[in-house]
Order: structure tokens, then sequence, then C-alpha cells
């Protein structure tokens, strides 16, 4: 399943990174397909990209809310938030674990064989209060003399951004080269230490400053696509505390915020079939059959 | 403890089904696609 998993996720970063032209073109991908939204946080100003990120297109709508009043436009946030929200509702952080650019990153290079170290579960908060500052706060309410704000998350911290759109855009437009400064080589700080720390520790970034997986997270409970567990069926073997990238107990806490859905307690570590995929309060059987869970309870 | 169909997801799903044709009727797709179309310079770092 794992092996299935990686496949997955490499189709993604090639359907939403799938612009290979921009080296003839010298600029990034400006097609229509913009206009839709990338499930997991990658760059829109990556030259490959063929879709918008969520997090700075809601940054953007949000630091010009009053601008685009005075204007007489209405752009307010509500596409993207609900492109955000149809996505989390649908499948929580299956997107996290399935189809995210830069998760997929963090995992390849936490299988740099080094010692390993865990991360403080205190950490994990710090994301939501990304999400709520840097990405809405902030933008919202610091503005300038006409009214604009700035897009903090993506200025100040993005190593995505920087890692998609920051180093290959430099490379592509020589002229950028001679306005880097203070801004950039901070973010290239922060984009070393989150490799450093992806290399020792296990998806880091998605685990205390993610603001999409945040986002994610507050449908992790109730999406469309969940894990489950069946109670009955667990014996408190602990196997799946072992298997857990980012350490979670998952018969312990089914439906935690934290989980990236990648299912490997499921299929590497439960060998009494009790974690399974509940698709609107259906079993999804690991035969492929579905039917109700409560027909099977009772 | 029964368990049957789960109607928060549909609930959710209908919710942002209506705001995202909200947010299609005030045209703001098409700001976002300009602003995905042109570089982020403060994505970049430089801006
Ligand atoms: S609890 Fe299971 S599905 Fe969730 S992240 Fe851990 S191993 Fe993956
Ligand atoms: S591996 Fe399965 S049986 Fe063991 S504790 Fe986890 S969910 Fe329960």
């Amino acid at each position: 399943m794992q092996t299935i998993r990686k496949l997955v996720q490499a189709v993604w970063v090639f359907l939403i990174n799938g612009f290979w032209g921009f080296p003839i073109t010298g600029n990034l991908y400006q097609g229509p397909l913009k206009i839709i939204c990338s499930p997991g946080l990658n760059c829109y100003s990556c030259p490959a990209a063929t879709t918008y990120c969520p997090i700075g297109s809601l940054q953007q709508l949000l630091l010009s809310v009053r601008f685009s009043l005075q204007t007489g436009h209405y752009y307010i946030g509500t596409y993207v938030l609900a492109s955000m929200g149809l996505l989390g509702a649908s499948f929580g952080r299956f997107i996290c674990g399935w189809a995210c650019p830069f998760g997929l990153v963090q995992e390849l290079l936490y299988k740099i064989p080094t010692r390993k170290y865990s991360v403080p579960v205190a950490l994990n908060w710090f994301k939501y209060l990304f999400l709520l500052v840097f990405v809405v706060i902030l933008p919202l309410l610091l503005v300038d003399q006409f009214g604009l704000g700035k897009p903090w998350f993506c200025k100040y911290i993005c190593p995505a951004g920087t890692l998609e759109a920051g180093i290959p855009m430099v490379f592509l437009i020589p002229d950028l080269r001679t306005t880097i400064g203070f801004l950039y080589l901070n973010k290239i700080c922060i984009l070393t230490g989150v490799i450093i720390w992806s290399v020792l520790a296990s998806r880091p970034f998605c685990r205390t400053m993610c603001p999409l997986g945040a986002f994610y997270a507050l449908f992790n409970r109730v999406s469309l696509i969940k894990l489950d567990l069946d109670k009955e069926a667990c014996t408190n073997c602990k196997a799946c505390h072992k298997v857990c990238p980012v350490e979670i107990r998952f018969n312990e806490t089914p439906g935690s915020g934290e989980c990236i859905n990648c299912m490997k307690c499921m299929t590497d570590a439960c060998d009494f079939d009790a974690i399974f995929v509940n698709v609107a309060g259906y079993r999804l059987a690991r035969t492929g059959k579905s039917r109700p869970v409560s027909a099977r309870q009772s | 403890m029964k368990r049957k169909l789960r109607k928060t997801p549909f609930i959710l799903l209908g919710f942002f089904l209506l705001l995202w044709l909200v947010g299609i009727s005030l045209g703001e797709p098409t700001r976002v696609l300009e602003q995905a179309k042109s570089i982020c310079l403060e994505c970049i770092g430089i801006g």
C-alpha cells in the first residue's frame, strides 16, 4: 500500500506541476488551468505549476479586501475558501498523505539515514496559529495607506514557495537576482531549517507549520472519506502506535487532526482488521467490498 | 453502537458548494486566475 501511495504522490506532483515548457517560454504557466485549486501546498509561482495555491490565493484576496470593496468588487476569498472546504470535507487530511508535493519532499528527506527524533506534541498547535495569524489576521488587518496588506505566510515563512518558486525563478529570470536581499535570505534560512528538520524528524512542517494541513485537520473527523476504528475488533495490541509517521496512537484517537491518513497503521500494522476506510458511514473493505458498518456490527 | 449513513459530510459539502457558486457569481475566479498567472514576488522572497 505504501508503494501505491508513493506512486499516487508522484502522480500528483506531476499533475499540479505539469508545465515543462518553462525553460522555453522563460516564464511560469499562464493558462486557464490555474483557475483550479491545488489540493496540496504547491506554490503557484513555481514555473511548472498548473494550479493555484489555496493558501497563497486566500492571502492575496484577504490582503486586498478593502481595495476590492472600494472598487465595487466582492473578492473576499469565497471561491478559494469554498474550494478548500470542498476538498477538506471530501478527503480531510488524505490530501496531506497522498497528494501534497511538499509532504512527499519531507518523506524522501526522512529516508536519509541518521539518528531520528520525535516532534514535541505541543508544537502541533503552531500550525493553527500560522493559519489564523499569518494567513488570515495579519493580511486582513495590517494594511498600508492604500488599504493593502501583505501575504505574511508567503512573504516571511513558506518554505514550499522558496523551494518551488524562489530558487527556480531566480535561475530562470536572471534580472531577479539583483533584487535578492534580506527577505530572500530569511526564506532560504527557513527552508534550510525545514530540510534539516525533515531529515531528523518525520514530516515536521506538516505537523507544526502547515496552514493548509491545519485547515484540512478541522475536517478529519467528519470528512466524507476518513479512517475509522472498529472498537470491538481492536485488541489494544498497540501495533499501530509503532508504525505511525506522525506519532499518533490511532486506536486511542481515531479521527485525530494530526493523522495524515497514510493508512500505514491499517495495512502494515493492524492484524485484527480494526482500522478501516469509512466512506459516509460505510466500511470500505480491504477486499474492495463495501458494506454498512451497522451490518458488520449487527 | 449502531452506525448509519453519516450526514455531516454532505451538509458540509452542500455548504461549501453553495459558497463556491457564490464565489463564481461574484467573479472571483477571474481575480484568482489573474493572480496565479503572474509571478508572486513575495512567494519568491523578493517582494
Ligand atoms: S494514524 Fe495511521 S493513517 Fe494516520 S498518520 Fe498514523 S499511520 Fe498514517
Ligand atoms: S494495531 Fe489494530 S488491534 Fe492493535 S491497537 Fe492498533 S487498531 Fe487496535
